[in-house]
């Protein structure tokens, strides 16, 4: 896969088949320091240590009858590739959290991509759960801005309304789109 | 700078939603899944439901669940879209690009027939 963006997708529909119910997802890139972070967390049914083993290494498990994705291995290959690591924390029962990061300027690292559209798009087609979004960005200058988009409060506003209507898809849309492009525009602030 | 939307803007399209939706006449649910597990992904599934999500925002459908769902398990049909028109039984589609979105929405959801050339024998 081509943008970090889009393996976020990927593991965010781990959490949502894990029967999570609130899924909280950070993205913070930090020029001050040149990491790129990204975290997912869900209270999933989570799982034990094998398993946790077993989706960050599925070629050297010995256990050959669970079906194991390749998306985590592929995310880690791809920190690893740019100074960066991803780490799996999990409790049966209980959830489990995701982190990985890059060098930011890392020549390997691929683009983040389309930060909005796939926060847009996870929310709408996973209405049924409580997603909490923040994208947080720390410019050369050390100075911090973020976005924090959580969807309790609309669905709590619609009522029945539901977020496929219209003219919410346009709310949200422009909400999300013109919160991460604020942001953007901060990181390449320098603070003259 | 546009401004930044505030939960009272979203109050007001509450409202507006709630008056349009005593006007309507029943015309059976419309939904549209999406398969969004790792092939689906990667074969530009995200494209596929934004574009989807454009089409509702622009000709103004309503009573539309578009949700995404995990592998559907025919792998070189990426991206899948799978649409059921009120008690109609479901159509699936392969190979749906964010290009033909337009089109499969335009015929099958707003039109009422489904796409034979893009469906595929599920």
């Amino acid at each position: 896969m081509r943008e970090i963006t889009l393996h976020l997708l990927d593991i965010a529909e781990n959490s949502v088949a894990a029967g999570a119910r609130n899924i909280d997802i950070i993205i913070e890139e930090n020029i001050l320091n040149d990491r790129l972070y990204l975290s997912i967390e869900d209270d999933g049914k989570g799982m034990d240590e094998e398993t946790v083993r077993a989706i960050t290494d599925p070629f050297t498990t010995s256990r050959t009858e669970r079906k194991v994705g390749l998306g985590i291995p592929l995310l880690k290959d791809a920190a690893e590739a740019c100074e960066g690591s991803l780490t799996v924390t999990s409790a049966l029962g209980k959830g489990t959290k995701i982190e990985a990061t890059f060098q930011h300027s890392h020549i390997d690292r691929m683009p983040l991509g389309d930060v909005a559209g796939t926060i847009y798009s996870l929310i709408v087609a996973h209405a049924e759960l409580h997603w909490k979004f923040t994208y947080r960005v720390v410019n050369a200058a050390g100075e911090a801005k973020e976005f924090v988009f959580d969807d309790q409060p609309i669905k709590e506003t619609l009522g029945d309304v539901p977020l496929t209507e219209p003219d919410v898809l346009v709310f949200l849309k422009e909400m999300i789109y013109e919160g991460i492009s604020q942001c953007k525009n901060h990181i390449s602030y320098t603070g003259e | 700078m546009p401004t930044i939307k505030s939960l009272d803007d979203l109050k007001k399209i509450r409202e507006e939603a709630l008056q349009k939706r005593q006007a309507k006449v029943e015309s059976g649910s419309i939904e549209i899944v999406v398969g969004m597990g790792t092939p689906g992904i990667a074969a530009g599934a995200r494209e596929t439901m934004k574009a989807i999500l454009d089409f509702i925002e622009k000709h103004k459908i309503q009573d539309v669940v578009v949700r995404q769902t995990g592998n559907i398990g025919l792998d070189s049909w990426e991206p899948i879209v799978q649409i059921t028109v009120g008690n109609n039984p479901k159509v699936t589609y392969g190979k749906v690009k964010a290009d033909l979105v337009e089109r499969i929405m335009k015929e099958h959801v707003i039109g009422g027939k489904p796409v034979k050339e893009f469906m595929i024998e599920a």
